[in-house]
């Protein structure tokens, strides 16, 4: 077996992800300068911040939608997009990516579904040419996750007749279907409509609730991270400046500019 | 003008002879030429190095900027010695001329997709051709077969400069019938008539095909 398919094997007992001092730059723009930090598997991590902060940046790194300038993010103690060769920090293979990366999901903000496709065409899409699944298996896993996002009757109509928060549903369950360990959600509910943020969040407290899945939150609904997380990151500049849980963040956190922060948003 | 029936009835035969032996078949093979080979420019130009790209967006550009007749006679020039069909030439020219149209119109198809439509199917890991195939390529041709359709028009109109490399197609019968006679009108007016029959209910063809993709 070549090496580097063996390298890819999660490391017993790593955490499912590791910042190490991950730098980001647009052009001559700094998002995130030497940043580090650990989630352990089966965490809800919440990151909070002023927008700009670099919160999206970081999910964003993770789904190797943007390229790293520096540093390493690794998932299950493994290298994600470089690696260290003879003292030289490498890309990785497009290839080797794309295997790890099956161990991640991510739900946007604009849900991205594929509107050329029906809700759940749009579901087996990726367990059917990506994991190999047969259409049948794939179906009916894709209908049980439809049910548990409560729109089991939706599954052959296309995306653009239902609401946002409808479209966002199947945008989970899309993610879900490919059974991550790892699950980013991007300001999911930032681009609905008031009255159609409560069911998102109820699919995904239930979620939090009945799974262990690895997840990484950025949002503003300051409610919903209190009661999923079991950490919350303040961002600010590129750097967290607060670590803490979620009752001690959001009653006492210790730093100014937290405070500030959270009477801003509060 | 002088109609004459008679003339009517003894060329109609020869130039609808010459506009299904010739003209649709050269519309019809190198429009799905060109939609075929366009559509391979606009990935390739998306996909390929920057130099390659670079380069292809060049020739395509030389080869749109040169006008048909041009390119009839000079590729004719090459093979003539050699026993390649005149038609085949037709066929492979204006396949490729409106390719670099059609691979512009794939162009602006493709850049209308929101970048989240990618992002999604890197989010699930698909691969890059299985992307392209089941997310980017449905979609972007709801946006350019409407203008794909008007190609193929432009295209059919463009099949009398076919004289340059001898090939019969109908306006050139027309002129000959013309020449023999000395009665032009009706088989010019005749030709015209069979364009305008053949293009038009293609030309509304496509406006229902264009209805018809732009419901999900």
């Amino acid at each position: 077996m070549p090496p580097t398919d063996e390298s890819l094997q999660p490391v017993p007992g790593a955490p499912a992800l590791t910042f190490e001092n991950v730098v980001k730059k647009f052009g001559d723009l700094t998002v995130l300068n030497d940043l580090n930090f650990e989630v352990e598997r089966g965490q809800r991590v919440t990151l909070i911040g002023p927008s700009g902060s670099g919160k999206t940046t970081i999910l964003r790194l993770v789904m190797t939608l943007e390229s790293l300038t520096g540093g390493y993010i690794h998932v299950d103690g493994v290298p994600l997009t470089h690696v260290e060769r003879g003292g030289k920090r490498v890309a990785r293979r497009h290839k080797d990516v794309a295997q790890l990366t099956r161990r991640i999901g991510m739900v946007f903000q604009q849900f991205n579904l594929f509107p050329n496709m029906t809700v759940i065409e749009n579901i087996i899409e990726a367990p059917v040419h990506v994991l190999g699944k047969s259409k049948e298996e794939a179906r009916t896993r894709g209908k049980e996750l439809l049910e548990q996002v409560g729109l089991g009757d939706k599954a052959d109509q296309h995306p653009s007749r239902l609401s946002g928060g409808q479209q966002q549903r199947v945008a989970i369950a899309r993610a879900l279907a490919m059974d991550p360990e790892i699950l980013l959600l991007d300001e999911v509910t930032s681009a609905l409509d008031p009255e159609l943020v409560g069911d998102v969040l109820q699919v995904l407290r239930d979620l939090a609730e009945n799974t262990d899945i690895t997840m990484l939150i950025v949002t503003h609904e300051m409610q919903f991270a209190q009661d999923v997380s079991d950490r919350v990151l303040m961002f600010d500049s590129g750097h967290i400046i607060e670590d803490a849980q979620p009752d001690v963040m959001f009653s006492n956190p210790t730093h100014e500019r937290t405070k500030e922060f959270l009477r801003a948003v509060l | 003008m002088n109609w004459s029936w008679d003339h009517a009835a003894a060329v109609l035969p020869e130039l609808l002879s010459a506009f299904l032996r010739v003209t649709l078949l050269v519309t019809i093979v190198s429009s799905i030429g060109a939609a075929v080979l366009g559509l391979v420019w606009a990935i390739v130009l998306r996909e390929a190095p920057k130099v390659v790209a670079a380069i292809i967006f060049r020739i395509l550009d030389i080869i749109r900027m040169t006008p048909i007749p041009l390119q009839l006679a000079a590729i004719w020039a090459f093979v003539i010695t050699t026993d390649v069909e005149a038609l085949t030439v037709g066929l492979i020219v204006y396949a490729v001329h409106y390719s670099t149209y059609m691979a512009e119109s794939y162009r602006a198809g493709i850049e209308s997709i929101r970048p989240g439509q990618w992002e999604a199917a890197t989010a699930l890991s698909m691969s890059k051709g299985r992307t392209w195939r089941a997310v980017i390529i449905p979609q972007a041709l709801r946006a350019t077969v409407p203008s794909l359709g008007n190609w193929a028009i432009a295209m059919f109109k463009d099949t009398p400069f076919l004289i340059m490399i001898s090939v019969p197609e109908m306006v050139t019968a027309a002129e000959k019938y013309g020449g023999s006679t000395f009665s032009y009108d009706e088989p010019f007016i005749l030709a015209g008539l069979i364009f305008l029959a053949a293009s038009y209910p293609t030309a509304v063809l496509m406006r229902k095909l264009e209805n018809r993709l732009a419901t999900y």
